[in-house]
């Protein structure tokens, strides 16, 4: 006899933005699995058609509030691609720094208020923190100092306002990070302890083949910008993009699923930087790594909890090399001279690679642009994991299945606002 | 004035068309999280929580602006299921950022980013909350300001009708004592016609105001126009700066439409 049963929920929570997971179970088999993304789209790429680069940044940071950052370092990296402009060594690393403190914010947010609960059984880290006030206490001070770095290059946490083609508006004095640097010192601390706490949760036995796609730039952990690597020999300049990714349409999604074309899907995020570029962490994340049980090489995405506070504490002590190295750099930005040109960046979101290309004419307008986030290359991975995982845990309880497929796909951290340009979870078993 | 609620008052947040960012403010507030939290009980806040209680609510916060079919029936949900109603942020108030598709053939649009348009179901405009329900407190801002945010919270719990100001970013900077933009370096600058709030942020980083908390009261945008023109801005220059994140607020959407066909 045909059994047929189905889980779904219809609104997926602790996630950014609006989605549902349906997934149907015919005879111990997963027949489908959907991860629907129901956020209404916002149509960021067709907007920006006829607008002039230098409003790019601000509009684009519209795309998330939960990384803005990556949004307006990706778009004005992009602009200069196009200009053929190449800023100061200062410039860049003011870039760096910002996105460390974003990846500080996000990352905390995501592991301690979002992913965390769903290890020890709380509905959310407010019912957490009666049970351990100094962990979420602990954390929103270190979301604090993420969001105090974003403050003080980018004027505000949210929709910073400091960032433009060609550099910045304002730049900072050396003795304006006094302050912050005593913080994050603090906030290293915190991570590293942090990384211990993380790898003392209870994790499920899973794992599976992956291809992990990363920017890879010489000498350093992946961050703002980088060719295009995976394990699986992809090696490619961000120009290429287009020829080895595609974006396709699912009927039941707004978001676009990107593939590559030669093999399909891709993981893209922490745990992708982390296997490809686990030597390039700073020595003190890779201690703690080790330290925490972890190898060079990371296939379960239920430990990404793990490699997610690594990179907070890299994030910390790359934040503080780059304030003891900085040096007002000689001009806050450079002349900009707009020409018909196209350009191309792509950056290490919290989540994973965020590409962007512009084309643009002679007075810097733009005439054609894509966007394409981490979440809508992570979607088709996510998907698989559900099957996989459903498959192995049939015989779980319908209730805690149906709460484990949400921390499955909370191991990606999907951000759902960025991929529609949201979540509902639904099992369907015939039984 | 509000009248006040007695037992701890439960709090919603919805989301319809926006980034986050304004709901993510409430999580931005560290120091004051917890103390918040403690204050009402949170009965929807998917983003934050698995816990979905039921209405009805004694405070909704509705983050984003009404651009699906399913959001023009849910809004009213939120409304028939809420004592108080107050939108966050210049989506909810205005439409926001995706409300630039208003000026547009929005099934271009659907086609410029999605190969099979058919499967989108989305509403030709971006609207405001306030265009669908009775808003009993609208809070600006892309995003809004967190200290704002906790002062509509905290006036809401205790009764009292919210402090915010209402001038314009001018006097803010003339409080700070940033120097003008517009009379130092001609830049154009939205902050004569822009409500505070930020804190004159753009102007104390040597750039001009672009209009994240929308029209002040009385906004005199076509005076600022001119101005901009003497300064030497294009009528398309003057049209792209009132379409920002508030392009669909009355008074911005009547200047740059006025820019449009010359
Ligand atoms: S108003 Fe701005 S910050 Fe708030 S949700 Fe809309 S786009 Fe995001």
């Amino acid at each position: 006899m045909n059994t047929t049963r189905t889980i779904r929920v219809d609104n997926l929570t602790r996630v950014e933005g609006e989605g549902a997971l349906y997934v149907k179970i015919k005879d111990d088999l997963v027949e489908n699995v959907q991860l629907k993304i129901y956020e209404p789209p916002r149509f960021f790429e067709a907007f920006l058609r006829g607008r002039h680069y230098e409003e790019v940044p601000d509009i684009t940071a519209r795309i998330c509030g939960i990384c803005p950052i990556a949004y307006q370092v990706t778009a004005v990296q992009a602009m200069e691609d196009a200009f053929g402009l190449k800023v100061d060594d200062q410039i860049r690393a003011l870039r760096k720094l910002i996105y460390c403190g974003e990846w500080i914010e996000s990352h905390v947010l995501h592991v301690f208020m979002l992913h965390a609960p769903d290890f020890l059984g709380y509905a959310d880290a407010i019912e957490m923190a009666k049970d351990h006030p100094e962990i979420v206490q602990r954390s929103l001070q270190m979301k604090k100092v993420g969001n105090q770095i974003v403050t003080l290059l980018g004027g505000r946490e949210i929709h910073p306002i400091n960032l433009r083609v060609g550099g910045f508006y304002k730049v900072p004095e050396k003795k304006d990070f006094a302050q912050l640097a005593e913080r994050l010192k603090w906030a290293r601390e915190a991570a590293l302890e942090s990384v211990g706490w993380a790898a003392s949760l209870p994790f499920p036995n899973f794992e599976q083949s992956y291809e992990f796609v990363a920017l890879d730039y010489p000498g350093e952990y992946p961050l703002n910008e980088g060719r295009v690597v995976s394990n699986k020999g992809l090696n490619i300049g961000v120009h290429e993009y287009d020829d080895h990714f595609i974006e396709e349409q699912v009927p039941y999604s707004n978001a676009l699923h990107a593939r590559l074309k030669e093999r399909g899907s891709y993981f893209v995020g922490p745990l992708a930087r982390y296997n490809l570029a686990f030597e390039r962490l700073s020595p003190i994340a890779k201690e703690a790594a080790r330290a925490a049980g972890l190898g060079a090489t990371c296939l379960n995405p239920f430990q990404s909890i793990i490699v997610r506070a690594v990179e907070i504490l890299h994030a910390c002590d790359e934040a503080l090399r780059l304030i003891d190295e900085y040096e007002v750099p000689n001009q806050p930005s450079l002349k900009v001279e707009p020409r018909p040109s196209i350009g191309h960046s792509a950056s290490e979101a919290p989540r994973g690679i965020l590409y962007h290309r512009y084309e643009l004419d002679e007075q810097g307008l733009i005439l054609d642009a894509t966007i394409i986030p981490p979440t809508s290359q992570n979607q088709s991975i996510i998907e698989k994991d559900l099957k996989y995982f459903v498959e192995q845990h049939l015989n779980l309880p319908k209730e805690e299945l149906t709460w484990k497929c949400e921390q499955a796909i909370r191991n990606y951290d999907p951000c759902i606002s960025c991929a529609t340009h949201f979540l509902r979870l639904e099992i369907e078993r015939e039984s | 004035m509000l009248p006040q609620i007695k037992r701890k008052p439960k709090l919603a947040v919805w989301k319809f068309a926006s980034c986050s960012g304004c709901q993510l403010s409430l999580l931005d507030c560290e120091d004051d999280l917890l103390s918040v939290a403690g204050a009402v009980e949170i009965a929807n806040l998917p983003e934050v929580s698995r816990t979905m209680a039921k209405g009805p609510y004694d405070i909704s916060l509705v983050e984003g602006s009404i651009t699906t079919p399913a959001a023009l029936e849910h809004v009213q949900e939120v409304r028939h299921n809420s004592k108080y109603v107050v939108t966050i942020g210049a989506c909810a108030m205005s439409g926001g950022i995706q409300a630039l598709r208003n000026f547009k053939d929005v099934r271009e649009f659907t086609r410029i980013v999605y190969a099979q348009p058919e499967y989108i179901s989305t509403l030709e405009k971006s609207t405001p909350i306030s265009d669908h329900i009775k808003v009993d407190y609208e809070l600006a801002g892309c995003p809004v300001s967190k200290e704002q945010l906790i002062e509509v919270i905290s006036a809401l719990i205790t009764g009292r009708t919210p402090e915010i100001p209402t001038s314009s970013l001018c006097l803010e900077c003339k409080r700070r004592g940033v120097v003008c933009v517009m009379s130092a370096h001609g830049t154009p600058c939205l902050g004569p016609v822009t409500r505070a709030g930020c804190g004159a942020l753009c102007p104390s980083y040597n750039r001009g105001c672009y209009g994240c908390y929308g029209p002040k009261e009385r906004a005199n945008t076509a005076s600022l126009s001119k101005h901009w023109s003497q300064l030497g801005a294009t009528e398309e220059q003057i049209v792209r700066v009132f379409r920002g994140c508030n392009a669909n607020a009355a008074p911005f959407k009547k200047e740059s439409e006025a820019h449009e066909h010359h």
